[in-house]
């Protein structure tokens, strides 16, 4: 398997817990590197904290392991000083939209260049179960034994709301649409985000009776439909899957550039 | 296209945590866990080389090797 040549096998077997979903993305990931065709050397993953973070001790990328949140905040600094690097930066749905909500809506206003995996599994896995803000209302978490009553943020409509320019979204169950997904985000000249649901069977899917990780998986398979199906319309509660922004807008890498040649005088 | 000869299920022992996700999707009913909860290939010959099992196993434990193509030198040395 070629993908086997962009991980740091010495780190294996990994440390997510038997049937995590962080494994399929790492897995659907690698398939869509392997697909671009791109070397080792172009690629930058960023990450933060949580047990998705942890990914990019995994892959033989230019790797940051960085502050909880702050992916996107180091990730932007990468990109500014070297723009030619594909900038890759997995979050869990806790680090990117709780701790790191602002990095997050603000690199999306800039559209820089850069891809945004939100590895979505609605709890913070690695700190022991407690409700993030994908949890949903009337989950279950350690935090919430008497039932959860936030409400949940919609990362699509949110990274679409704030100015993303590619905007997809996906489930583990999905892995072959998440590869192409990946590829494309990774391909498309703005900020990119992909939304991947992703199961944790160990605290979630524990705590919500949902059953193992297969189980959690057919949940996505019977509860997803794709973008404007029919199926939608007669079951609004269906989770929508698909790539709901592609758009083009001037990116600020380029855009600051022309700043920089603004500033000389239009001298080199 | 011709169809996919099936060689070999490479499979990772030290990686394979049993989670059963390659069990459960496999469409042909080809795979089960042993009594230390690692995967094998129980009915190898109804193997259809679709993958399904490879491209979701989260611990990159399974993969199909076809008669057309062969191993990479990590996946082997695995």
């Amino acid at each position: 398997m070629a993908v086997k040549d962009y991980i740091r096998e010495r780190f294996f077997p990994h440390l997510w817990c038997p049937g995590c979903g962080h494994g399929i993305v790492l897995n659907s990931l690698l398939r869509a590197v392997e697909q671009l065709g791109m070397s080792k050397n172009e690629i930058v993953m960023v990450s933060g904290i949580g047990c998705s973070s942890r990914i990019s001790g995994y892959v033989d990328f230019h790797t940051l392991h960085t502050l909880h949140g702050r992916a996107l905040a180091f990730a932007t600094g990468v990109k500014m000083s070297k723009p030619e690097l594909n900038v890759i930066v997995p979050m869990g749905d806790g680090d990117a939209l709780a701790i790191g909500g602002n990095h997050f809506i603000h690199a999306a206003r800039r559209n820089i260049a850069m891809t945004a995996l939100v590895m979505n599994n609605r709890i913070y896995g690695m700190t022991g179960g407690q409700y993030s803000p994908l949890s949903g209302y009337g989950c279950q978490a350690t935090t919430s034994p008497f039932g959860n009553i936030d409400y949940s943020f919609d990362i699509a409509e949110l990274a679409k709301a704030a100015g993303a320019t590619y905007v997809a979204r996906t489930t583990t169950y999905h892995a072959k649409q998440m590869t192409e997904m990946i590829r494309d985000a990774v391909l498309h000249d703005g900020f990119s985000v992909v939304e991947i649901l992703t199961q944790c069977p160990t605290y979630y899917g524990r705590r919500n009776r949902l059953g193992d990780a297969a189980e959690m998986m057919d949940w996505y398979k019977s509860h997803t439909t794709p973008i404007g199906s029919k199926a939608k319309e007669e079951n609004p509660s269906l989770i929508e899957r698909g790539v709901f922004v592609q758009r083009d807008k001037p990116e600020y890498c380029t855009e600051y550039d022309k700043v920089i040649e603004k500033a000389r005088g239009g001298q080199a | 296209m011709a169809k996919a000869k099936l060689k070999e299920h490479l499979i990772n022992r030290e990686w394979c945590k049993g989670c059963g996700i390659c069990v459960h999707f496999c469409p042909k009913n080809v795979l089960e866990l042993d009594a230390q909860e690692k995967v094998f290939a129980a009915r190898p010959e109804d193997c259809i080389c679709c993958r399904l099992c490879e491209i979701r196993c989260p611990d990159l434990a399974i993969e199909i090797l076809t008669e057309k193509q062969e191993a990479s030198e990590n996946g082997k040395s695995a």
